[in-house]
């Protein structure tokens, strides 16, 4: 859980820093993607760090799943019969929508990469240039695609406040004032993801870019 | 105080259970929250009924038996605080109070609110000792240990197994209850010969017991009636670690 998930934070550091390029401008956004593909040559060839990379992803991702799924069932398994009161949860907000929100994120995965990725649910298609797709697929007649970009980045920011925090303690973080430096660091990281995912698709809907 | 209370009621472990109403009259604020229940025992021995099966022992917070889950809290709503040191000034007039026993697995009900927490011994059997005779007690200078270290260990060592921890968790995890056990044990030099096997068999025998897996969620200590800290789990997670690596 917490080595998978931290190579999926990595990923998601360098991913927005690249997406901030756009506010550079369009061309040199469209450059910093063919410089993805460009990646490792000559030593490899054209596209294959990208390619080596994403079966990174899917195996980060798919061992993640796994383990959430094994600590899921045994949690259902450890208590057979549920409490007839259980108002409020004790935990953090974060800890206690940690499953409900790992799906939440898998299905805006999904969508993310057909729409900006593989251009199938993107109105500029897949052919376009990527700075195209990014613009044509927040322009301001499609808020309700930014609004849906909003709520899943937020949702990988609890997750995140959560995650960060709980993956240092299981690699062996083990003081009490390291738990709350722990935690002030899980959520500024956070917080500063989500601000820059946010600051591209409401850039393009408002107008300030493109 | 007048109060209802509703009690989980069930006859015995392969028997189906219910929640059962009960009105509770003429509570003294001072009563403590057992005491509270003695007094409906009493009304219901001498209307004939059975009275409500609860375990409880030292009632001065020491013993860890007293096991409630008070209106979805493992030992009530008073923080660092057992359920026989609970008072019932801590309600009003008129509340009703649900009473449910530690849900878990690995504490299965043998009546009403009394679970059998044999699983925490299990824990224990696998490695929560040293297995060095210590003969009567050594003179307190013969083993220097550092005060930071001892401290640490003590405050490791005032859980008393009483399982709030399991019966908090949304993971059903006793994480919290061995991680104590670790610590306690791990910080002093006597603990150390067997401080890698202790780690690796406690953690299989709490797995063998049935008990969740731990995710962080942190609602064992918030309601630990000694306020064992969570950072114990890291702890045990890095011994965990270096154990598995020496192997």
């Amino acid at each position: 859980m917490a080595v998978s998930g931290a190579l999926l934070v990595f990923f998601l550091f360098a991913h927005a820093a690249g997406n901030l390029k756009i506010f550079v401008g369009e061309s040199d956004f469209n450059h910093y993607a063919e410089w993805l593909r460009e990646l490792g040559t000559p030593l490899l060839p054209h596209a294959w760090f990208l390619w080596i990379q994403r079966v990174g992803l899917l195996v980060a991702i798919g061992l993640h799943i796994w383990a959430a799924a094994a600590l899921t069932i045994r949690a259902k398994k450890a208590r057979p019969v549920k409490y007839a009161h259980r108002p409020k949860i004790q935990g953090s907000y974060a800890a206690r929508t940690m499953r409900w929100g790992g799906v939440i994120i898998v299905l805006f995965v999904i969508w993310h990469i057909l729409d900006l990725t593989l251009g199938k649910v993107n109105p500029a298609g897949g052919d376009a240039d990527p700075s195209a797709r990014v613009i044509e697929g927040f322009a301001p007649d499609r808020w309700y695609v930014t609004i849906f970009y909003v709520l899943a980045v937020v949702a990988v920011g609890f997750h995140l406040r959560h995650g960060i925090w709980s993956a240092v303690r299981t690699l062996g973080q083990q003081t009490t004032a390291g738990e709350r430096r722990a935690k002030t660091i899980a959520l500024v990281l956070s917080v500063i993801l989500v601000a820059m995912y946010l600051s591209v698709p409401i850039a393009v809907t408002t107008g300030l870019v493109g | 105080m007048d109060i209802k209370v509703r009690v989980w009621r069930q006859a015995s472990p392969s028997a189906a259970g219910k929640m059962v109403t009960y009105d509770v009259k003429g509570i003294s604020p001072d009563a403590s929250f057992l005491e509270m229940i003695d007094v409906l025992n009493e009304t219901l021995i001498l209307s004939g009924d059975d009275p409500i099966a609860f375990d409880h022992d030292c009632r001065e917070g020491i013993c860890g038996m007293c096991s409630m889950v008070i209106n979805g809290v493992a030992h009530g709503p008073e923080k660092a605080t057992t359920t026989c040191q609970l008072h019932m000034r801590k309600f009003s007039d008129g509340d009703v109070i649900d009473v449910e026993p530690w849900r878990a697995a690995a504490f299965p009900v043998i009546k009403d609110l009394v679970v059998d927490r044999t699983a925490f011994d299990k824990i224990i059997q696998a490695g929560g000792y040293i297995t060095a005779p210590t003969g009567t007690a050594p003179d307190a200078h013969a083993t220097p240990v550092p005060k930071k270290d001892a401290d640490a260990a003590f405050e490791a060592a005032t859980c008393i197994g009483c399982g709030a921890c399991v019966a908090a968790c949304p993971n059903g995890s006793s994480m919290l209850f061995t991680a104590a056990k670790i610590a306690h044990l791990g910080l002093m030099p006597q603990g150390q010969p067997e401080r890698d096997s202790r780690v690796i068999d406690m953690l299989q025998a709490q797995d063998d017991a049935g008990f969740g897996g731990c995710t962080n969620a942190g609602e064992c200590t918030t309601v630990c009636p000694k306020g064992i800290p969570l950072s114990l789990i890291g702890r045990l997670n890095s011994d965990y670690r270096k154990a598995v690596s020496k192997r």
